[in-house]
Order: C-alpha cells, then structure tokens, then sequence
C-alpha cells in the first residue's frame, strides 16, 4: 500500500479586498474553495487552470505559506498548524517548491553552488552540511549541471541552467514532494524538453512525488499520472491523466483542450472560442461558476452548485452534465 | 522574388555597444511581407526575432546600431532622412507587444486613448474618432464595445487589454501590423481569441508580422515563417511546407520539442541539448553546429550562407548535401 503524503480536504483560502464603501462590509476574495486533493507517494497530480484559478493560492497553501480560512491539510497523516514550528519544520524539509522564475528564485549575491549548500544547511545544521558538502556536488551534477559553473552567480547563466540550480536546491534535502508551481513556463521549448525530461528522471530515480501546477496542458500530459482542473477555486474535474485526455467530461477541461493551439497547420482547427464566448470572464455566484461560459448550461447549473462527484473508475466531475457528452467536434 | 512586397529588409544587421565589446544582435537578416499575409518569424529568447524589427523601426534601446536596408512600400526606412521612418511608424505601420498593460496608459479611459490616436494625428475629429474607436472595438471582438469605451485598462480582463491594444494599433487603419510575442502573457483559452482577431485582420488584408516562440501560434496563423537562431535567418519557407519537412536541423529540433496533445507518449520528450551561444560568440562555422544531431565536419569550419529553391531557404551544410543527392 502506498503512502498517502498529502491529504487535503475542504481547503478554503479567502484573501480579505479592500471595501468599496467606507462604512459597507468588507468584501472577500475565496481563491479557493473547498478543494480536496491527495497525493500518493511517487504519484505526479497535475494542476491545471487559467490565470487567478487558485493553482498558486492552494500550492502556497499546501507548503504553509498563507493560512487557510477553512480546512485541513495532513502531511504523512498529521495535520499541518501554522503553530506547530517543529512540525513545520520536519514538513519542509520532505515537502519542497520550485517557482516559475527561475533567475529570480535564486540570490543574486550566491553562486548557485553556495545556494545549494545554503538550503542543505538550512535543513540539517550547518554541521551535519559541512559532513555531506559532497551530495551539493553530486546534486548540481544530477540536474545537469557542469561542475565548471557551480561556482558561477545567477545572473552568469541562461534561464535553464538557472532553474536546474532551483531544482537542485529544492532535492538536495531530499524531500519526497516537490511542487512546482509553472516551474518550466519561462523557459524557451527546446529548454523545457530538458527541464520536462530532468523532472521525469528525477521522479523514476528517487521515487519523487510531484504537485506539477501548468497552464500548459501539452505539458502536464507528458509529465503527471493524475490531472486536476481547477475553475475559479474548485476542483471541476479529477482523473487518471489517460482519461481526462481521451475523454474530458467537464465542458471546461473541453474547452481548455480545445484551445491548446495545435502545432500542426494542416491539423489545426479554425474556430475553438465560440464555447468561450463573449462572456468568457464572467463567473456566476451562484449555481455553477462556469455556466455563464458553458454551453451547456441550463435551469438545474443555474439554482444548484454541482459537487464533485466520481463514477466509481477514480473519474471526479463537478458537472450536472458531466456524463451526458456532446457529439464530439 | 520581392514583387509585391509591401515590406522589405535587406541585409539588416543590428549591434549593441556593450561594457564588453559589440555585440551583434542581428546579422545580414533579409525578408519581405506582402499584404494580407501573415509571416511568422520564430525563435528562441535571445535570437533576434525581436531586435530585428525594432530595428528596422528606429525602436532599438539606446547603445543600438542598425545597418541594411528596410524598405516599407517602396520608401526606404533607415536612410539618413528619419521622415519616411517617421510619418509610417504609428500610423501605416503599427506594433504590439507582449505586455498590454504596458502599451496602455493607466489614468485614461479606453475610448480616450483609442480617440487620441488619430486626434493626434490630425486624421479625424472627434466625432469620426469615436465611430471609429468602436468599429475597431467591434473588430477585435471586444465585448460590449460601448461600455469599454468608457472603462480604464485595469478594469479590463488580460484578453481584454490585450484586445484594445490591437484595437489600438488598428486605428490608423495601418497596412502593416508588426505583434511581438502579443498571446504569450495570454491564457490559452485568450490567447486562441487573440489569434483569431489577428486572423481577421489578416483575411481583411493587413499585413501580419508575428514575433513569437510558439509554434502552436505559428501553425494557427502563419502563410510564411522565418526561423531565427544566433541572430540568423537559418530557415524560410512557407509554414505549411516548414511543418511538414523542415529542412534546417534547428527547425526540425524545434518542432519536435514541442510538447504536443495528440502525439502518442513515448516518454521522454525531444529537447535540444547545449546552449545557443553567448550573445558576444562570433563561432566561424554554423552557431548551431554543436547542439546539431546532423553535424558535418565542414559545419565548424564555415558558416553555411543562406540559399534559396523556390519559396524556401535554408541556411544548412547538411540540408544542402540532402537536397543535392535527392535530385
């Protein structure tokens, strides 16, 4: 039985806004709302969504960098208090992030060598680091990274290289989850081949568990074994990455897909944004938050919320139309 | 070869002074646009896609040089008289960039900046300019076109500013659009809006240069494509050829490292190993030769020049040898 590292349930982040009337409420902004996840030893879960979805808000959540306003977050069976300092401590250390810029994740004033060593003393004590100086060298080689450039700064090397030192300075603790919040949107497409591939290794070599979050779909379908779509701080789908490529069930994973532009003139479809529609950045308060973009929205999307439910083969859709599929286009 | 086109670089070369020395952004780049045509011209970061077209429009940051000849409807733009460069940039030729919340003004409304375009310019009165605002609007396929009118750029979506950026350089009603990298900020759900309001401005006749990374885009929209590396033109053809038989290694290399939805998952995807050159590196064969899987010896003694055969061009020791034994 694998283990279950990370257990999130009914997780809700709301950021307070400012008020639009002096003395009226102050209005709350739910990034996201009510999200379970969890993540098995070794498993790759893609996060995919649009801009302001909520996929950075629940990663930051999940490595307890903002409190949550509702919810629980159970790292390998304890659950997670932003009071707990030893806990959070032991967490981290097994629970790591590579963010999307990868030059400005790094100090400035360190090479990518010290970096690295800095984060492993960081975890261990300066002492114990200073006894295993030699895994920050077999790390920067295991990301691919020449030993003539350890001692290089950030700024002395390309966005690649630079997001491989982030890479190493995320593992060289060996933690057993690494989120990666659109860690190879940046790159250029032949250097996030590399970085896609680097990751993949890494997941095989050491067992690695990943949190991908992308908005690049093409991406997360090489990478992840489960896909998460989230629409407006909701989980909206949830399944094996094969089915929810073969046959999205939630009209918006449909229209995320659609829209994926092909690289394949003779192949490309002319037309993929009528399902998107004018209105395609209203979102309804009640009902279903997507039926004002949704084709197939009708009476029940408009008085009911629906919840996210599976068809007993692990397929999770929050749709009241999730299992009648329109004729294909 | 260059009957018809409405714009023309010869020969372009750009240089930055730098601390350490020139640094050639751009070397001996030549192409030409047509109207209603739309050419993409694609490459990684760093490989002068887009210095060259700031270059041939005087917009090059300060310590650039720009050497050639870039001609717009006969006229040639980088001679010593700025005039001509002058009266098409903005007004027959028009850009937009990566950023719409940079290219509008945040402390005024929609209407005001689209208005001030042609205000400005003398070329309608206020009544007309506001007309013409919303059938822009209309054209781009912004929303409620009369509301926007009225609303400042932060009260609008990304894909909505992105929309009245184009609406923006559409005012003028230009024949040339150049858009560098305009759907890369963009969600793909926008960013395939985008591509559509760029496709009917292109079906309407306007010529369409398109700066990007993204090959998916170019396959959206593209007739031609020019493929930029080191600072090189490496490979012209037209985008249906280019995709179907690349002929330039680094094209073929490209390609299949993008990332794609209906390929089978064979695993590992194809990545291109190495780095492009260091910006200052003036290597005397072909600046790809040590990341190509069909690398000759002849690649590191001399830099392959660029020849033509019908519409395509290649910049290619290899692609010639192959092209020579085919026949």
């Amino acid at each position: 039985m694998t283990e279950t590292l990370l257990r999130v349930r009914n997780l809700t982040v709301r950021f307070p806004m400012p008020r639009t009337r002096l003395l009226g409420p102050r209005p709350w902004l739910t990034a996201v709302n009510g999200v379970d996840l969890e993540i098995e030893a070794g498993r790759a879960v893609g996060l995919v969504g649009e801009s302001g979805c909520g996929k950075s808000t629940l990663a930051r959540a999940i490595l307890a960098l903002v409190a949550p306003q509702a919810g629980t977050i159970e790292w390998r069976g304890r659950p997670v208090r932003h009071d707990d300092a030893t806990g959070l401590r032991r967490m981290r250390r097994e629970l790591q992030v590579v963010f999307q810029d990868p030059v400005g994740s790094l100090d400035p004033r360190m090479s990518v060598g010290e970096s690295v060593t800095e984060a492993l003393e960081a975890l261990e004590g300066a002492q114990a680091a200073a006894a295993s100086r030699a895994r920050v060298g077999s790390m920067l080689a295991e990301v691919g990274l020449d030993p003539a450039l350890h001692a290089r700064y950030p700024h002395e090397l390309s966005g690649g290289q630079c997001q491989r030192a982030a890479i190493a300075r995320a593992l060289v603790g060996r933690p057993k989850l690494l989120v990666c919040d659109e860690a190879v949107s940046a790159l250029d497409v032949s250097v996030q081949a590399q970085i896609v591939n680097l990751l993949a290794d890494l997941r095989r070599r050491h067992g690695l568990a990943l949190l991908f979050i992308s908005h690049n779909l093409a991406v997360v379908r090489h990478l992840c074994d489960e896909v998460a779509v989230l629409y407006h701080g909701r989980v909206v789908e949830r399944a094996p990455a094969a089915a929810i490529f073969a046959a999205p069930r939630h009209p918006y994973t449909r229209a995320l897909l659609a829209a994926v532009p092909d690289p394949d003139p003779a192949a490309h479809r002319r037309g993929v944004a009528p399902e998107l529609g004018a209105a395609s950045e209203a979102v309804a308060d009640d009902g279903c938050a997507y039926r004002l973009r949704c084709p197939l929205a009708d009476e029940a999307c408009r008085t009911r919320a629906p919840r996210l439910e599976g068809t007993g083969d692990g397929h999770l859709t929050a749709c009241h139309h999730g299992r009648a599929r329109p004729a294909a286009d | 070869m260059a009957d018809g086109a409405l714009f023309e670089v010869r020969d372009l070369c750009v240089q930055f002074a730098t601390p350490r020395g020139r640094v050639n952004a751009v070397r001996e780049a030549s192409l030409e646009v047509r109207r209603g045509e739309c050419l993409a011209v694609v490459g990684e970061s760093g490989s002068g896609k887009s210095q060259l077209f700031l270059g041939c429009l005087g917009l090059l940051a300060a310590g650039g040089v720009v050497q050639g000849s870039a001609r717009f409807d006969g006229q040639e733009l980088l001679g010593p008289d700025s005039t001509p460069r002058r009266a098409a940039l903005g007004t027959r030729v028009a850009m937009v960039f990566q950023d719409p919340m940079n290219a509008l003004t945040p402390h005024l409304t929609i209407g005001r900046q689209l208005a001030e375009v042609v205000l400005d310019r003398g070329l309608l009165d206020a009544a007309a300019a506001r007309a013409r605002s919303l059938a822009v609007l209309e054209s781009v396929g912004m929303p409620e076109p009369e509301a926007r009118l009225r609303q400042y750029p932060h009260e609008l979506s990304g894909g909505q500013r992105q929309r009245a950026a184009i609406a923006m350089a559409l005012m003028t009603h230009p024949d040339l659009l150049v858009a560098d990298e305009p759907t890369t900020a963009l969600d793909v759900t926008v960013q395939a809006q985008v591509i559509e309001v760029l496709r009917g401005a292109r079906d309407r006749g306007l010529a369409v240069v398109l700066i990007t990374h993204d090959m998916g885009v170019v396959a959206g929209i593209a007739d031609r494509v020019a493929v930029m590396y080191a600072g090189r033109i490496v490979e012209t053809a037209l985008a249906r050829e280019l995709f179907d038989s690349p002929a330039h290694p680094y094209t073929a290399a490209l390609l299949a490292s993008v990332p794609r939805l209906d390929t089978p998952l064979a695993g590992r995807l194809v990545g291109i190993e190495g780095q492009p050159p260091a910006p200052g590196a003036e290597p005397d064969g072909c600046a790809f030769a040590p990341r190509c899987a069909s690398v000759l010896d002849v690649c590191h003694r001399s830099r392959p020049s660029l020849e033509s055969r019908e519409a395509r061009s290649v910049a290619c020791h290899a692609a010639r040898l192959e092209a020579g034994a085919g026949r």
